[in-house]
């Protein structure tokens, strides 16, 4: 009972809650972070620094009035939000966050599921995922929603493929599926399959990006073209849904990272768990360096890019990859 | 979301939920990113390094009238641009406040034309004018706190954007 129920329940609290608490502050660290690398100061007059600047949003947020423009697809326009942000949670349940723990002489293993399919389950959630972001765009009976829920059909249909074909290389290696398997075999410092798979990392880290609709290729939300693209009509907290969704994939892209090649919660001195954070928040902040670093692309540009470099590449990569398994083993 | 409109009275649970809701409406006041003349570039000036509007939590200008809380009308209002603020304004989903930034807007300024509308308040209610040719970004964030002053002392229900709810108690008359 306790073991089939209540652990699990528990645990299920625990870290959505987390997760999403640091989800809420990866919003303030990146207002702080681009304020910095922009000589000002971000956020500084709703707590200490500004910590509680998350919490006054979501207030704000909270009261604020709720539009469904009169042309808009009702029942679409309101089941968008809850598709983006349930699917990006759900996210959460496979990626361990640490080694087992013993409490209370019971053996308690720090994710919630590990299925022997575990990264083809994110790939496809995440994928459903931003089915949120093509319907909001399609249904608010808006252009620019319209044009931004094009663009992010787009965008998933052609990064997904580069995506894909890293994590293959990364699948090969290791020989599972299974994300408890890829961290387990990448226990030694020389292991981690950053050094193993360097171009994979780079394709996935940049395929990553494309597939987060961030910066250097944030198209479906082009402020500057779209005015913002599929959540233009949205406001309130099903506006929220949409940002928190949008975090939250980028916290889980971060974790993923972590996991399939920086060697997940491995690491030397520190217990497992504060391992993983701490490279979760470094590849988090490295995604903010890039934001305030490079404008956006050209939208051709952006599928030239994928489809002229990153897919050939990864490509090439699996071969190789194959090739050398075959090889060795 | 219009919680707060089901809400009547002057009890601990009203003042309190009052409070807290105008502290949050008064630190996350976000922008419409909207100019219209040579203001508007003092506007922008004002997110810049050297002001930066972000320490009050307004950095966050959104594109779509939906999300944002504030209107800057920031430069000359003719005539012809008329229709298209008061357009905007109606987009943005309440509360939203107003700034006239700078002479033109607050009553025409130099401009004292045909083609040009001698001052915003002739079409939109404005909360607070910024004096000017252009006001300087202090002025601006000057313009800012007024309005975060003013949040903090508005009551729920005396809004223009409350509608009375189910849970209204019927006076006596
Ligand atoms: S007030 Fe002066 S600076 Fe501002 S829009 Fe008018 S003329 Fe330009």
């Amino acid at each position: 009972m306790t073991d089939l129920l209540i652990i699990p329940i528990i645990k299920m609290l625990v870290i959505f809650g987390v997760c999403l608490f640091f989800v809420a502050y990866t919003t303030w660290i990146e207002r702080k972070a681009l304020g910095h690398f922009q000589l000002r100061y971000g956020p500084m007059r709703v707590g200490y620094h500004g910590l509680l600047q998350p919490l006054a949003d979501a207030v704000k947020n909270f009261f604020k009035e709720e539009v469904v423009p009169d042309n808009a697809d009702r029942a679409v326009f309101l089941m968008a939000p809850v598709i983006s942000i349930s699917f990006a949670v759900m996210l959460l349940a496979v990626i361990p966050f640490g080694p087992a723990m013993t409490i209370f002489g019971k053996r308690i293993d720090l994710y919630l599921a590990n299925p022997s399919i575990g990264i083809l389950f994110i790939l496809g959630l995440a994928t459903i995922g931003s089915y949120g972001t093509i319907l909001g765009g399609w249904s608010s009976g808006n252009k620019y929603g319209y044009m931004g829920g094009l663009r992010a059909s787009a965008m998933i249909i052609s990064y997904e493929l580069s995506l894909a074909f890293a994590v293959l290389s990364i699948i090969m290696v290791t020989g599972s599926f299974s994300l408890v398997d890829m961290v387990a075999a990448q226990q030694h410092f020389w292991d981690w399959n950053i050094f193993r798979e360097p171009v994979a990392f780079l394709v996935f880290m940049i395929s990553g990006i494309a597939e987060l609709n961030r910066t250097p290729f944030d198209m479906p939300e082009a402020e500057s073209e779209l005015c913002c693209g599929y959540n233009i009509e949205y406001s309130s907290m099903k506006f929220s849904l949409f940002f928190l969704a949008e975090y939250t994939h980028l916290f889980v892209f971060a974790s993923l990272v972590t996991t399939l090649f920086l060697g997940g919660w491995h690491g030397p001195v520190l217990p497992g768990l504060v391992w993983f954070f701490v490279k979760t928040f470094a590849v988090i902040f490295v995604c903010i360096w890039i934001r305030a670093t490079i404008p956006r692309l050209r939208y051709d540009k952006v599928m030239k890019l994928e489809w002229k470099f990153l897919l050939p590449v990864a490509l090439a990569n699996v071969i190789a990859t194959g090739v050398v398994v075959a090889l060795l083993g | 979301m219009g919680l707060e409109n089901q809400l009547v009275g002057d009890n601990v649970l009203v003042t309190s939920l009052n409070k807290l809701v105008n502290w949050g409406r008064s630190n996350s006041v976000w922008p419409c990113t909207f100019g219209l003349a040579c203001c508007a570039l003092e506007m922008i000036a004002s997110t810049l390094a050297d002001f930066d509007i972000s320490r009050f939590g307004s950095e966050v200008f959104r594109p779509s009238p939906r999300q944002s809380d504030l209107i800057i009308i920031a430069g000359t209002l003719t005539k012809k641009m008329s229709v298209m603020v008061k357009r905007i304004y109606d987009q943005m989903a309440d509360p939203k406040w107003v700034i006239a930034m700078g002479a033109c807007a607050s009553c025409g300024g130099v401009f004292k034309s045909y083609a040009v509308v001698q001052g915003a308040d002739q079409i939109i209610p404005v909360d607070v004018y910024i004096p000017g040719c252009p006001p300087r970004p202090e002025a601006v964030l000057a313009g800012l706190m007024k309005i975060q002053e003013k949040i903090r002392t508005e009551r729920l229900d005396q809004r223009r954007d409350f509608k009375p709810g189910m849970l209204e108690i019927p006076t006596g008359n």
